[in-house]
């Protein structure tokens, strides 16, 4: 209806208003394609959004389950005796396994033949489970125990559809005639899938075991940091932007330092990693691979991030409640900490969480302070190890994982995608929660 | 208030502690990326079979890991550094200037490198050391002159090759594999195909023909991998011409992705790398701290698991992995039970 009297040429409108001019035809029509972008736009963002979502679930599923061969087992303790009297412990247990097994197999009357060669390709690295189930339950010694022990990366990777009897043509891990005994175990039900909680629980493990690998410690060394970088940049980050809002004076030095924090919020975080090695480990000789020390230098990365939504929010407050609580007779820091902070605490908590949810995903600045090879090996005992103790963290794992020579470890790191990303999206909803229930508008 | 003052004291407290804390009583391990997987293999055996704490293996390369091992003595140094290359004299004596005097050497074992292409790939089946050399010097010889290489396709200069556009991927500078790579092949194949003499000839004294002969032609058809194997692996399966330089066991693991080359007629397996038939591999070793041998607890008894017969051997779990063993594994065994420093008798 404006067009008339936007009209340029003065003239008055002819005609009826219910009939539309040819320009205004023309602008409906340029409005209506570009609704047609923006559609398109999101489309795009979401069909990419469902390519990525289903290629990571698509990989990293497998990871998730893995195939276990079920077997009744006795151990005497001769046998135990024995085997802890050897250098390599573990292989012995797994020998006597594996005698066991074949045994086992050998009256059951299977139409396949087995040989010890074979038993040990189809089988993970059990001997360390072996050893440790017997360490900690020395009254099952001699007694005949169910056990579900992880076949090898390869048959898990026959059972999925990964590994086929062409691609092991040239493979000495796994034999293709090794796949008629897996298929003949499978019928017996000895070789059957399994949910891998030890993906879920368990530490990292050598190249040669990726049935025994877990996210579970890097998960940890991964909330220690996280502990670090709420601790330190919680308070160092609204401290100074409540300064910088409401005491500092506006001058050169303040617009400078202002300058500088949006800066540091643009830096790559490789950098603040080559800064943690110098300063945190070479100058300060702070252990290295330690979840502190990953700490401090996400505090670094996350800072910025939350001064800067700290001061947005700070911002938001009415200048009318500063006022108010001035005009009572409250001095700035009372009006501050008991008017303006509480108001704008909502904003600042999911500015933190969301640097929090960043700092959790970063990698490259890990990768300098020797997070990255077989370093999450083992929980941490206690609090205080599990900050100095070397650990590493949940990103830095799956890189490792992925540069590993067994494809069986590229299907781990997509699983630890997958959990590091459920992460995340706890972290964002958690902020999102919080945003609606507090946030207040004026 | 009260608040920022616990935190800051926390904060104090956390850091005089991480400091208090360093008394470590685990073996810190960093270096080569080629020796991690098999560092990794024993360290997690080492903490399944012995009361010690699991040692901790980061990678980043030979140089960067002898690096840090040179910084100095002292728990927040690393104890052990692996190496796919042995230690230079110029790091010895960068780690002399920092007090690390007494290094024991220990070599675990032979790695063979392989070229390998991609399963539906032309038909690379056979190399030697002159084809690698004529499709990715810097300068070659072509009819009996040094000119800047010309070669687009392997054909052109050996009709035995497929017509297949040259791109190679080889490994970056930063890791050790590049020296053997250069050593045995660049070299080998730069004084094969007479380069070498021609470029004495010209006038160049043997030096620096030896470091003309390294060049790599920056044209693009030979590409520089810094990263790991698995990069490697990812650019041959985009590219079928492509052709990489791997680790044996990093190809015995990805046997279905991969196919592999003969070099000089020889077949790369574990058994023609030990008997030496297979002229590119190289061994692998691991440098000790002997002053951190009775500070850090399970040093010394890492050292001498990782070279135990039932480790190290034959059969054991690192020659399954890929590992060639050492048939002179006793005399390491001894050195190392004796903590035999370098140069005191190696």
């Amino acid at each position: 209806m404006t067009d008339a009297t936007l009209n340029t040429s003065g003239a008055p409108r002819k005609g009826s208003l219910h009939v539309q001019d040819a320009r205004t035809t023309r602008r409906n029509r340029s409005e209506a394609r570009f609704k047609g972008y923006g559609i398109a736009a999101i489309l795009v963002g979401l069909f990419f959004l469902a390519v990525l979502a289903v290629s990571i679930v698509r990989s990293g599923a497998p990871a998730f389950t893995r195939t276990v061969v079920d077997v009744d087992f006795t151990m005497t303790a001769a046998q135990v005796e024995a085997a802890e009297s050897e250098l390599f412990k573990t292989k012995a247990y797994q020998t006597v396994f594996i005698d066991a097994l074949k045994s086992q197999l050998d009256e059951s009357g299977l139409e396949v033949e087995v040989d010890n060669a074979a038993i040990e390709r189809l089988l993970g690295k059990i001997g360390g489970d072996l050893r440790t189930f017997y360490a900690n339950n020395p009254d099952q010694v001699g007694e005949t125990v169910s056990f579900q022990l992880p076949a090898s990366s390869r048959v898990d990777g026959y059972l999925n559809g990964r590994i086929t009897r062409d691609s092991l043509e040239n493979s000495r891990f796994l034999m293709a005639t090794d796949l008629d005994l897996v298929d003949a175990l499978q019928e017996a039900g000895i070789i059957k899938g399994a949910i891998n909680w030890t993906f879920i629980t368990g530490t990292d493990a050598g190249v040669d075991n990726p049935g025994g690998a877990g996210l579970g410690a890097s998960v940890v060394g991964s909330f220690f940091m996280m502990l670090v970088v709420l601790f330190l940049s919680l308070p160092i980050g609204v401290a100074a932007s409540i300064y910088l809002e409401e005491f500092a004076p506006q001058n050169r030095f303040t617009d400078l330092i202002e300058v500088n924090i949006s800066n540091l919020a643009a830096v790559p975080s490789i950098v603040f990693g080559i800064l943690g090695l110098a300063v945190f480990i070479q100058f300060m000789h702070m252990p290295q691979s330690a979840p502190l020390v990953g700490g401090l230098v996400l505090t670094l990365m996350t800072l910025p991030t939350i001064i800067i939504s700290t001061r947005a929010s700070l911002k938001s407050v009415p200048p009318s409640i500063r006022d108010a609580a001035l005009g009572v007779g409250a001095s700035k820091m009372q009006a501050v900490f008991h008017h303006v902070l509480p108001m704008a605490m909502p904003g600042i908590l999911t500015g933190t969480i969301i640097g929090l949810a960043q700092a959790l995903g970063e990698t490259a600045p890990l990768l300098l302070i020797g997070m990255v090879g077989f370093v999450a090996r083992g929980y941490p005992d206690g609090i205080m190890a599990g900050f100095t103790e070397a650990n590493s963290a949940m990103p830095a794992q799956i890189y490792t994982w992925a540069a590993r020579a067994d494809a069986s470890f590229y299907e781990k790191a997509w699983g630890g995608i997958i959990i590091l990303l459920a992460f995340l999206l706890t972290m964002n909803i958690i902020a999102i929660i919080l945003r609606r229930r507090f946030e207040r508008r004026w | 208030m009260s608040y920022i003052k616990m935190t800051a004291s926390t904060l104090a407290i956390a850091a005089v502690s991480a400091t208090a804390a360093a008394a470590r009583d685990n073996v810190q391990v960093a270096g080569s990326s080629t020796v991690l997987p098999y560092a990794s293999i024993v360290a997690e055996l080492f903490g399944d079979n012995t009361d010690f704490p699991t040692p901790v293996v980061e990678s980043g390369g030979s140089s960067a890991g002898l690096k840090r091992f040179c910084e100095g003595v002292g728990e927040n140094t690393i104890d052990v550094a692996n190496a796919s290359r042995a230690i230079r004299e110029k790091e010895i004596e960068a780690c002399a200037e920092n007090g690390v005097t007494d290094i024991i050497e220990v070599r675990i074992g032979y790695d063979g490198i392989v070229f390998a292409s991609q399963q539906a790939g032309p038909a690379y089946t056979a190399f030697q050391p002159s084809d690698i050399f004529n499709a990715i010097g810097a300068t070659v010889l072509k009819d009996g002159a040094l000119v800047k290489n010309p070669h687009n396709t392997w054909a052109e200069f050996n009709g035995e090759l497929p017509d297949a556009e040259i791109a190679m991927f080889i490994p970056g500078t930063k890791h050790g594999t590049r020296e053997v790579f250069e050593d045995k092949v660049l070299l080998k194949g730069c004084e094969d195909t007479g380069a070498m003499q021609a470029m004495m000839d010209s006038g160049m004294d043997e030096d620096s023909a030896e470091d003309a002969c390294l060049d790599v032609r920056q044209d693009g058809k030979s590409v520089d991998i810094d990263g790991d194997y698995t990069e490697t692996l990812a650019r041959i399966d985009a590219n079928t011409n492509g052709i990489g330089v791997f680790g044996l066991a990093f190809y015995e693991n990805n046997t279905d992705k991969l196919k592999v080359a003969t070099m000089g007629g020889v077949s790369p397996s574990t058994e023609t790398i030990a008997s030496g038939e297979y002229p590119v591999s190289r061994p692998l070793f691991f440098y000790v701290k002997k002053a951190h041998i009775g500070v850090i607890p399970g040093l010394k008894e890492y050292a001498q698991f990782f070279v135990a017969d039932e480790i190290a051997g034959p059969g054991g779990p690192l020659s399954n992995y890929g590992l060639v063993a050492d048939p002179e594994l006793a005399d390491t065994q001894k050195a190392v039970a004796d903590e035999v420093t370098m140069g005191e008798g190696m």
